[in-house]
C-alpha cells in the first residue's frame, strides 16, 4: 500500500492576519514497507504532514492517494482510511481513558464491529508486539501504570487496529534512555515482523540514524532533503543551519574523514565507526 | 549552599497502599556556584531528591538544610522558596499571565516587592534569557524554548542564590535545548548562580562540575563528567546512555587500542586519532 502526496498546500486561518502556509506544495511517495524517518525543527511543518496522511486535516489544495483512494474527496470513506493509516501522537498517553488496559486497548477493534473473541484476539496481539504481559496487565489502570508502560499501551491501542501504515510522532519524547530504548527496539521488531511501513518523526538524530532506511527533512512547510539515511546525513552543514544536526558520531567521523583522506565520512553508527577508525589505525601502523 | 543530612523521603504507594522509599537516607552537599547534574532513569527518586531541596516536600526522616535554614521550619519556607527557584519540565505548566514581563513579575509581586523595583527585576531577568524583545509577547505563542526560557526569567526575578531545573529541555527541540542550554550556563558563569540540573541526556550532563547518578533512591556514582562517564559498562547498566564519543573510545580500547577512556567531546578524541 502507498501514500501519494500530490502538490500538497495547507494554509492555517486563511484570510485572516495569522495566516500561515504550514505546507506548501509538497510533493512524495510513500511506498510499501519503508522505514522513513521526518524530521525538521518546532513549526517546519511534520505534525501538520503527518495529520493530512490519515485525513485529520484537509488540505488547502492538493491530493492525497491512500492505497489508491484520493481522500480528499467529499465521499472517501475516511474510517477506513484510519483503519489503514494508524497515527500515534506525541504523548500519546495523555489520550488513554479507560478503566482497565484491555478496554483502552479494545476500544478501537470494537468500533470496527469484530466480535469479541476476534477483539481479544487483537489486544492480545498488540500487547505482545509492544512488550506488554497481557495476564498480569490486562485489569490494571493504565494510569497507575509507569510512563513507559502508558505509553507503550497507547501505541498498543493503535495496533490493534492492524494498521498497513505506522506514524508515530515523537514517540519517545520525555523518555527516559532505558524507556526510550525500549520503545524503539519495538518499533524496529515490529517493521521486521510485521511488514509494516513506518513513518517516525523524531527530533532524535541518533535514534534516526539507528533505525530509518529513508528521510524527509521538512523546513518552512517544503520538503528539503529527501534521501536516504547515509546521504541526508552527510549534508551536515545544511542540517545544522535548517536548526538540526547529525549524530555525534557522524560528526566525528566527518571531522576525522576531513583530516585523513581515506576515512569514510558516511558513518551512522558507533559500531560502524569502531570498525573505520580500526582499520585507519592498523593502515597507520602497517606504514 | 543546600545541605542533606540523612534524609529518607516516605509516601504510600497508590496500587497496594504499601511504604515506599523514593529517597532512602541521602547525605549530600551543594556548594555555592556548583553546577550539578542529577542523572537516573525515570523513578529512581532524582525528582524527589530535587523537590525535598526547596521545601516541596519535607523529609520523613533527616534534615534538608538551605543557606542554613531547615525546611521543616515552617516560617523559613518562603524565605527557602526565594532562595532556591525551581524550574520543571512542561513550560505551559509554569505560565500565568497572558503577557509575558506580566508572567515574570509574578514571582516578585507575590513578594511584596516595590513595584519600581519589581520593574527592575523583570527587566534584568528578561535580559539575562534574551527574551527582552518579547516582554509585550503572549507566551502562548512563544516557541517551547522561549517559553522555558521565560519561566527561568520567572525564577531569576525572585533573586534566588540557587536555581533547580527539573528536566527543563525534556519537551523542547534540538533548538529549543541549546537556547535553554547556554541560559543555564550563563546563569551558572555569569550570575554565579548554583545550578542543579537534572536530565536525561548526557551531552547536557557533560557541561557539570559535578553529576550524582541516582537508583531506587540512593547516590550511585558520583564524581566529575569524566570520572563518571568512562565506567561505561556501569553507566550502561544503569539504563543510562555515554556520549557516542565515550563509547567509541571505549570500544577502541577493548580492541587493544592504547586510548584514554575518559573522552566526553569530538575535539579530544580528533586529536588522540
Amino acid at each position: 500500500m502507498t501514500i501519494k502526496l500530490n502538490n500538497l498546500t495547507f494554509v492555517y486561518n486563511p484570510n485572516t492576519p495569522f495566516e500561515k502556509k504550514a505546507l506548501d506544495d509538497i510533493s512524495l511517495e510513500i511506498r510499501e514497507g519503508e522505514f522513513i524517518g521526518l524530521i525538521g525543527h518546532t513549526g517546519s511543518g511534520k505534525s501538520t504532514l503527518v495529520q493530512h496522511l490519515n485525513g485529520l486535516i484537509k488540505p488547502t489544495s492538493g491530493n492525497i492517494i491512500v492505497d489508491g483512494v484520493n481522500i480528499v474527496e467529499k465521499d472517501a470513506n475516511l474510517k477506513e482510511i484510519r483503519q489503514k493509516v494508524g497515527l500515534v501522537f506525541q504523548y500519546p498517553e495523555h489520550q488513554l481513558f479507560e478503566e482497565t488496559v484491555y478496554r483502552d486497548i479494545a476500544f478501537g477493534p470494537k468500533n470496527l464491529g469484530l466480535k469479541d473473541e476476534q477483539v481479544e484476539e487483537r489486544v492480545k496481539e498488540a500487547m505482545e508486539l509492544v512488550g506488554l504481559d497481557y495476564e498480569s496487565l490486562k485489569d490494571r489502570s493504565p494510569f497507575e501504570l509507569s510512563g513507559g508502560q502508558k505509553r507503550r499501551v497507547a501505541i498498543a491501542g493503535v495496533l490493534a487496529m492492524k494498521p498497513k501504515v505506522l506514524i508515530l510522532d515523537e514517540p519517545t519524547a520525555g523518555l527516559d534512555p532505558r524507556g526510550r530504548d525500549e520503545i524503539l527496539g519495538e518499533i524496529q521488531k515490529l517493521y521486521q515482523k510485521e511488514n509494516i511501513t513506518i513513518v517516525l518523526v523524531s527530533h532524535s538524530m541518533e535514534d534516526i540514524a539507528k533505525l530509518v532506511n529513508r528521510i524527509l527533512v521538512m523546513h518552512r512547510g517544503k520538503i528539503q532533503m529527501d534521501d536516504k539515511t547515509r546521504e541526508v546525513f552527510k549534508r551536515a552543514d545544511e542540517l545544522e543551519k535548517m536548526g538540526l544536526g547529525v549524530p555525534q558520531i557522524t560528526k566525528l567521523m566527518k571531522i576525522l574523514g576531513e583530516r585523513e583522506k581515506d576515512i569514510k565520512d558516511t558513518i551512522l553508527t558507533v559500531k560502524e565507526a569502531k570498525e573505520e577508525v580500526l582499520k585507519y589505525l592498523r593502515r597507520k601502523k602497517d606504514a | 549552599m543546600i545541605k542533606i543530612e540523612k534524609a529518607t523521603y516516605e509516601y504510600k504507594s497508590l496500587i497496594d497502599d504499601s511504604i515506599q522509599q523514593a529517597v532512602k537516607n541521602i547525605s549530600l552537599e551543594i556548594q555555592k556556584g556548583e553546577f550539578l547534574v542529577i542523572l537516573g532513569h525515570n523513578g529512581s527518586g532524582k525528582s524527589t531528591l530535587a523537590k525535598l531541596m526547596n521545601g516541596l516536600i519535607i523529609p520523613s526522616s533527616g534534615d534538608v538544610e538551605v543557606m542554613g535554614m531547615n525546611t521543616k521550619d515552617e516560617e523559613n519556607i518562603w524565605n527557602i522558596r526565594e532562595k532556591a527557584g525551581m524550574v520543571f519540565q512542561n513550560p505551559d505548566n509554569q505560565i500565568v499571565a497572558t503577557i509575558v514581563e506580566e508572567d515574570v513579575a509574578f514571582g516578585p509581586e507575590n513578594l511584596g516587592i516595590p513595584p519600581k523595583e519589581i520593574r527592575e527585576r523583570v527587566d534584568k531577568a528578561l535580559e539575562v534569557v534574551e527574551m527582552v524583545e518579547y516582554k509585550s509577547h503572549a507566551p502562548h505563542l512563544l516557541s517551547g524554548g522561549q517559553k522555558q526560557r521565560v519561566a527561568i526569567a520567572g525564577i531569576l526575578a525572585m533573586n534566588p542564590d540557587c536555581i533547580i531545573l527539573d528536566e527543563p529541555t525534556a519537551m523542547l527541540d534540538p533548538t529549543g535545548r541549546i537556547e535553554v542550554m547556554n541560559t543555564i550556563k550563563k546563569l551558572n558563569k555569569v550570575e554565579a548562580k548554583t545550578i542543579i540540573l537534572i536530565t536525561h541526556y548526557m551531552d547536557e550532563a557533560v557541561e557539570a562540575d559535578r553529576i550524582l547518578v541516582m537508583e531506587e533512591g540512593n547516590i550511585v556514582m558520583e564524581g566529575t563528567p569524566k570520572e563518571i562517564f568512562s565506567q561505561v559498562e556501569k553507566v550502561k547498566e544503569l539504563g543510562l546512555d555515554v556520549p557516542q564519543v565515550t563509547e567509541l573510545a571505549y570500544e577502541l580500547k577493548k580492541e587493544g587500542i592504547d586510548i584514554k577512556n575518559d573522552i566526553l567531546s569530538i575535539e579530544e578524541l580528533v586529536e588522540l586519532l
